[in-house]
């Protein structure tokens, strides 16, 4: 829902008669909600005292972008700096499963709210010609749809050139998730699901494992076109920059190991009913003293599904395109509304 | 973190494990597929079968067994024993001889091949100049004659293979003696036959496939006799005291020759059309047996009336005034007889005729009145009726052993009583640890029971369930019913029969309780058959019952087969197992599970649509439960309407085809052609990756979803003990894991044993899980509070077991295609889990609880889950902490039948279909290992014997 009014640039007057216009402009007078805006590098900022509601009016060009959301709804994280800037490269973004924990201080994002499509991870580990891309199939009522083939490939080896068998995309379903993504594209080889190899499989064990993996399919491409690949140094001006080098390269396997491990215990929780009772998941044992369990009830403490964001480079560009020609945008929205965290970008 | 929860290297334990599993394939059960040459050695008392995958089976007594493969994987066109030696040669169709020995190392007898040769003609000659027709080892044992489609017959020493040039007999040396009006060279094409004469060495009758017939003698090398038979020759044989010899020929005729002292062209004694005077089949071998009454024995293969008879495959016995003529129930490859093999006997006096058929042997005792056929102790055709399940018990109680023996002995009265008459070798194996049965399934509604103890396959007893319905075929119009005046005489031989009156009879799954003597069966039509042991016969009314599984689902239309319709009244069953329950299914489809539990007197079953629980002592349905998804159309309609699939099953089918053909000629990986094979299989990938580059196949990548097809199909049942409502009580329960993911648990209330027939068991849904992964529920186990799994019913009644620990609390293991998960109960929280599909890319197919004995402590064993992939491997995983322990590549990933008719035993053995003829018996146990083990001593030679043993020669075939 949409609003246009003016204010006089001088006066704007306090915050708090300025939420008492803005309630009153959506009819809105009890609710409570946040209040942000977007500045002219396009980052949503909030407004919430006299002194960034003055910034924002002096930055106003001459029209100030307002969005608003009901509080209780509302994404914490949606404010932060750098958003634009960062979203060129939010290929370079590293998804850190240790995200939260490293920085509980600065409240980014109310990530509950929001479901992860897919990722792009491990930038900094893998080689420039290579993506490993995560798809979220938890939750999301959309296809997974993508198909995979037999192929050959050519590989370097010290024999020379040598045409090696491989497994590619074959097709993606219209409106499917891989689709939809844009991370995926018809003739990527396939080089690894869910951290292990696939060379030397066959296409139906290939096919079986994805298949088992695909709450959480975390595959690495080859792409086929090699020209949207990550420039790696470009990283270090993203925020997310800290958190990958807190990681020292030799541990990046253990990482994703850790990422895997992490997210598989609640990847398939599956239901009891109990004689006729309601549906519930079923819980996990108390730790015992098996090593296994008491170290994997540690990865257990987040649940996977609430700690990241994600982002396909064409779909929030042509979503931010949208949004540009709103001034507010109202709490039934929220989810919809362009949000970001630290790391990663929600649609 | 997964790493560091690798278990590493605990030295200790991979110690144990050394001593715990160790992989082997021991020995092949069941008939050779594809045989193509049979060999005998009256010697050894060894008989050898080639195949035409390249495989060399020896056999003699029970339990003496060898084989070899040759590297080159051809079919094996003919076998010749050595005289007097432990050497036999192998013809195969690329042209090559091979010479394989048996010789004792460690102990035991091996068979090896030692050298191989191919005959190389002038350069310039034409292929056919060398390509062996014939073969002859001399008695000298010095050397082997081989006679080729050129007419040629060449010479090689032995065992060098060495070609001796000046000794070879060309067909210009043999005209040199002949009168050239009756001949010319065209007579000497073909060499079709080669025999020595019984009693001089120096002189062998080499016979052309345009009827001449020559004696040569290799002391002067010229022909000494000759002989014009008008007809195309097929094959000769020398009578015992080499005064005269018989030739047969293509016109179905044989023709009797007498060796004259003069040499002038002799005309033959007596020409006989056994079978004409219409036109008739070739007779391709024959044999002339001298007796001690005078009458001799005649025995030929072939000779039908072609016009009439042309198809059957018959050998005929004529002595005297009997004949008859042996039909076979397939092609006949060859055959010997087994006579006198004392040199010094005067007659050949034979006791039996050994007949390989393209599917089973048969063997006929000619010593007895009648000639009935003689019981094999090994050789079983497994697949008289395709094998369609098998079920294996281990340990059976001698009780219910004798029982079954001799249940079996009354059916199988019709045999003769004679000795098994190839009884070479002696078995040195330790006796089979214990009584082990293996149960198969078949097409034709048959159950038959196996002796699986040791290294012989043995049937014990055979069970049909047909008589419990009405089929179409009257089950008597097939018996043999010939009247005296039939001509020919022919009489039906052997059990071969893959064609079933209705596949609705179809055994789907069995279970049998080895101490209560109860029997389950279910077939193809849902029927499901309850079944007693009984040593008399007996005539009674088997209860019927019906269970509707769709229950309240509406409006859906099954358009399979329909359910079989059961005799009434009374029904005459033989001594055995016997039914007296039926329950059939409603709708009529595939039984999928089955679980028997003999103390609460309860059987489960499941089908497509859904699961019943049946009281077999009440005789009442005590619930069902459906299990379909209103989605799930595929199921409901029956296996004949998958149109969504056909696309599919034609591809599959066509890969089926190639990889059958590759099969057929790449059986056996292992052994000493791993090169061979993996070449050949490189082969393969790299054809199979250009034909994929011509048309990609393409794998849908999807989550699976409620709304798949036949997600209600029920895989697994399983009865238990245990605490399913809270952990102060436990009860009975019953588990059922289906195809979507679903295990459905079911309290049961057993009424105690004084009141079992007063009240009726009470079942109530407890709990139902659903795997979030979807993955089809292949097994289901309950632990007890040591983490043991729960022993069979009965099992701690007969003190064969520990009883479960009640006190501990118990976890329930789910074993999906792609996943092991334990869980706490009552309280069902997931506690433990092994993912194998998500990490490896394979799927469970099979699943057991193996009980492992270290080979080096007799107190130690444990048990650990016994796992047979898509792949073909089996991995062994620990109880209850879901660790590898070790993993072994058993069957190619390209044999799905193989892998879906791997059996296991509760002792770490298995068994698989290596073809539809034979298991391939495996073991992961260091300390089961039924394989065989045996020693083949040369018999005393007498220094005059091998002037005089001839006999020992020519019982193998010279015609391809």
């Amino acid at each position: 829902e949409f609003r246009r009014f003016s204010l006089e640039r001088s006066k704007p007057g306090k915050f708090e008669e300025f939420y008492g216009l803005l309630q009153h402009v959506h009819k809105i007078p009890n609710v409570d909600v946040l209040v942000g805006y977007t500045d002219i590098h396009g980052d949503l900022l909030p407004i919430n005292n006299d002194d960034n509601y003055h910034k924002a009016v002096s930055t106003a060009n001459p029209l100030l972008r307002i969005f608003i959301q009901r509080k209780e709804d509302a994404d914490y994280s949606a404010f932060g700096t750098d958003t634009m800037t960062r979203k060129k490269n939010v290929l370079s973004n590293v998804l850190r499963a240790d995200n939260h924990k490293k920085k509980p201080h600065i409240v980014i994002s109310m990530p509950q709210d929001f479901r992860p499509v897919s990722s792009i991870i491990d930038v900094d580990i893998l080689p420039e010609t290579h993506r490993r891309v995560r798809l979220y199939k938890y939750g999301t009522d959309k296809p997974l749809g993508f198909y995979i083939r037999d192929g050959s490939s050519v590989r370097v080896t010290p024999h020379g050139l040598e045409k090696v068998p491989g497994i590619f995309i074959s097709r993606l379903v219209p409106g499917g998730l891989a689709q939809s993504t844009g991370l995926l594209a018809v003739n990527d080889e396939v080089l690894e699901v869910n951290g292990i190899e696939v060379s030397g499989k066959s296409l139906d064990q290939v096919t079986d494992m994805m298949i088992a993996n695909s709450r959480n399919l975390i595959i690495t491409v080859r792409p086929a076109n090699q020209r949207n690949n990550v420039v790696r140094n470009s990283r270090t001006s993203g925020s997310s920059g800290q958190s990958t080098e807190s990681s020292a390269p030799g541990s990046a396997a253990n990482l994703l190991g850790g990422l895997l491990h992490g997210e598989e215990e609640s990847d398939d929780e599956d239901i009891i009913i109990e004689g006729g009772g309601e549906p519930q998941h079923i819980p996990r044992a108390a730790p015992s003293s098996d090593s296994i369990e008491s170290l994997s009830h540690i990865e257990l403490l987040h649940e996977p599904a609430h700690n990241g964001f994600l982002l396909s480079g064409d779909m929030s560009s042509g979503h931010s395109a949208g949004s540009a020609s709103t001034e507010c945008d109202l709490p039934e929205a929220g989810r919809k509304s362009l949000e970001e965290d630290g790391t990663v970008i929600t649609l | 973190m997964r790493r560091f929860l690798r278990p590493g290297h605990d030295p200790v334990r991979e110690r144990l494990k050394r001593d715990l599993f160790q992989f082997n394939k021991t020995v092949e059960h069941g008939f050779p597929h594809q045989p193509s040459a049979l060999g005998y050695s009256p010697f050894l008392h060894l008989m050898a079968i080639g195949t035409r995958s390249g495989a060399i089976k020896l056999y003699g007594a029970p339990g003496v067994e060898f084989m070899g493969l040759h590297e080159e994987n051809n079919t094996v066109m003919q076998i010749h024993f050595i005289p007097d030696q432990c050497q036999l040669v192998t013809l195969l169709d690329d042209n090559s001889l091979h010479l394989w020995s048996l010789k004792q190392h460690g102990g035991a007898s091996e068979l090896r091949e030692e050298h191989r040769f191919t005959l190389k003609g002038p350069p310039g000659s034409p292929p056919s100049a060398t390509q062996v027709t014939a073969v002859l080892p001399h008695s000298s044992r010095e050397v082997l004659y081989l006679g080729t489609e050129s007419g040629n017959v060449f010479v090689v020493e032995l065992p060098s293979f060495r070609v001796l040039e000046d000794r070879t007999i060309t067909p210009e040396a043999v005209l040199q003696r002949i009168p050239e009006d009756n001949c010319n060279r065209r007579s000497c094409e073909l060499v079709e036959a080669l025999r020595e004469h019984p009693k001089n060495p120096d002189q062998i009758l080499i016979g052309y496939s345009r009827g001449l017939i020559v004696l040569w003698d290799l002391q002067s090398n010229k022909a000494t006799h000759h002989f014009l038979g008008s007809q195309q020759l097929e094959n000769l044989y020398w009578q015992r005291d080499g005064s005269k010899f018989i030739s047969c020929h293509y016109d179905g005729s044989y023709s009797q020759w007498p060796i004259s002292s003069d040499n002038k062209q002799s005309e033959p004694l007596e020409n006989t059309v056994p079978y004409g005077p219409f036109p008739c089949k070739a007779i391709s071998k024959i044999y002339w047996q001298t007796t001690k009454n005078g009458l001799p024995y005649i025995i030929f293969q072939g000779g039908m009336p072609r016009a009439s008879y042309g198809d059957r495959h018959s050998i005929s016995v004529i002595h005297g005034s009997q004949q008859t003529a042996f039909d076979f129930t397939s092609r006949v490859i060859d055959f010997f007889i087994i006579f006198s093999s004392d040199p010094a006997a005067e007659f050949d006096d034979p006791s039996a005729l050994v007949v390989l058929a393209e599917e089973e042997l048969v063997v006929i005792d000619l010593k007895s009145a009648g000639w009935p056929a003689v019981h094999p102790p090994y050789l079983a055709s497994l697949h008289c009726s395709a094998i369609t399940c098998s079920h294996h018990v281990s340990n059976i109680p001698l009780k219910l052993w004798e029982r079954i023996i001799s249940a079996g002995s009354k059916q199988n009265i019709h045999y003769s009583s004679m000795p098994w008459p190839i009884d070479g070798g002696t078995n040195i194996a330790p006796d089979p640890p214990q009584r082990d049965l293996l149960l198969t399934g078949h097409e034709d509604g048959t159950v038959r029971f196996w002796d699986a103890s040791g290294v012989c396959l043995h049937l014990l007893y055979k069970l049909s369930t047909v008589r419990v319905f009405l089929t179409d075929a009257d089950p008597n119009d097939n018996m043999n019913t010939l009247g005296e005046d039939e001509w020919p005489p022919l009489r039906k031989v052997g059990t071969f029969d893959p064609y079933s009156d209705d596949p609705r009879l179809g055994i789907q799954k069995i279970y049998l309780c080895k101490y209560s003597g109860y029997l389950v069966v279910a077939g193809t039509a849902g029927q499901v058959l309850v079944m007693e042991l009984n040593d008399e016969d007996a005539e009674h009314v088997v209860d019927h019952a019906e269970a509707d599984l769709l229950q309240d689902q509406e409006g859906y239309r099954w358009k399979g087969h329909e359910k079989l319709k059961t005799r009434d009244g009374p029904v005459r069953f033989e001594a055995g197992f016997q039914p007296f329950v039926l329950v059939q299914c409603q709708p009529p489809a595939v039984v999928t599970s089955l679980a028997l539990h003999s103390e609460w007197k309860l059987v489960a079953f499941g089908t497509s649509h859904g699961f019943g629980l049946f009281d077999h002592q009440q005789k009442r349905l005590v619930f069902v439960k459906c299990t379909l998804h209103p989605s799930d159309q595929l199921a409901l309609e029956g296996p004949l309407s998958r149109v969504k699939s056909l696309k599919k099953s034609l591809r599959q089918s066509f890969r089926r085809i190639r990889r059958s053909r590759v099969s057929s000629r790449k059986r056996r990986g292992g052994g000493g052609n791993a090169s061979e094979v993996q070449e050949a299989n490189a082969r393969f990938d790299q054809d199979a990756l250009q034909e994929m580059e011509l048309a990609p196949v393409q794998r849908k990548i999807e989550a699976r979803s409620a709304e798949d097809s036949f997600t209600g199909f029920v895989r697994t049942l399983y009865f238990a003990d245990t605490f399913l409502r809270d952990s102060s009580r436990h009860c009975p329960s019953l588990w059922a894991g289906t195809n979507g993911g679903t295990v459905y648990a079911f309290c049961l209330r057993v009424p105690p044993a004084e009141r079992r027939m007063d009240e009726p068991v009470r079942a109530e849904q407890a709990k139902e899980i659903q795997l979030m992964h979807r993955a089809p529920v292949v097994g289901i186990l309950v632990l007890d509070g040591r983490s043991t799994p729960l022993p069979e019913p009965l099992e701690v009644a007969h003190d064969l077991s520990k009883s479960p620990d009640m006190q501990g609390s118990h976890q329930l293991l789910v074993v999906s295609e792609e996943q092991f998960k334990v869980f706490t109960l009552p309280k069902v929280s997931s506690k433990l889990k092994l993912k194998l599909t998500a990490l490896e890319g394979c799927r469970v197919r099979k699943v057991t609880v193996a009980n492992f004995g270290s080979c080096k402590t007799d107190d130690y064993s444990e048990n650990n889950l016994a796992v047979l992939t898509n792949l073909g491997d089996i991995q062994i995983i620990s109880l209850p902490f879901l660790k590898l322990q070790i993993r072994y590549p058993c069957i190619r990933k390209e044999d799905v039948s193989g892998i879906a008719s791997c059996v296991f035993t509760k002792y770490g053995q298995g068994f698989y279909l290596i073809s539809p003829s034979e298991f391939e018996r495996f073991s992961l146990s260091t300390k089961w290992l039924v394989e065989p083990r045996c020693i083949v001593d040369m018999p005393e030679v007498t220094s005059n014997n091998h002037v005089h043993n001839k006999s020992g020669t020519e019982n193998t075939a010279v015609k391809s």
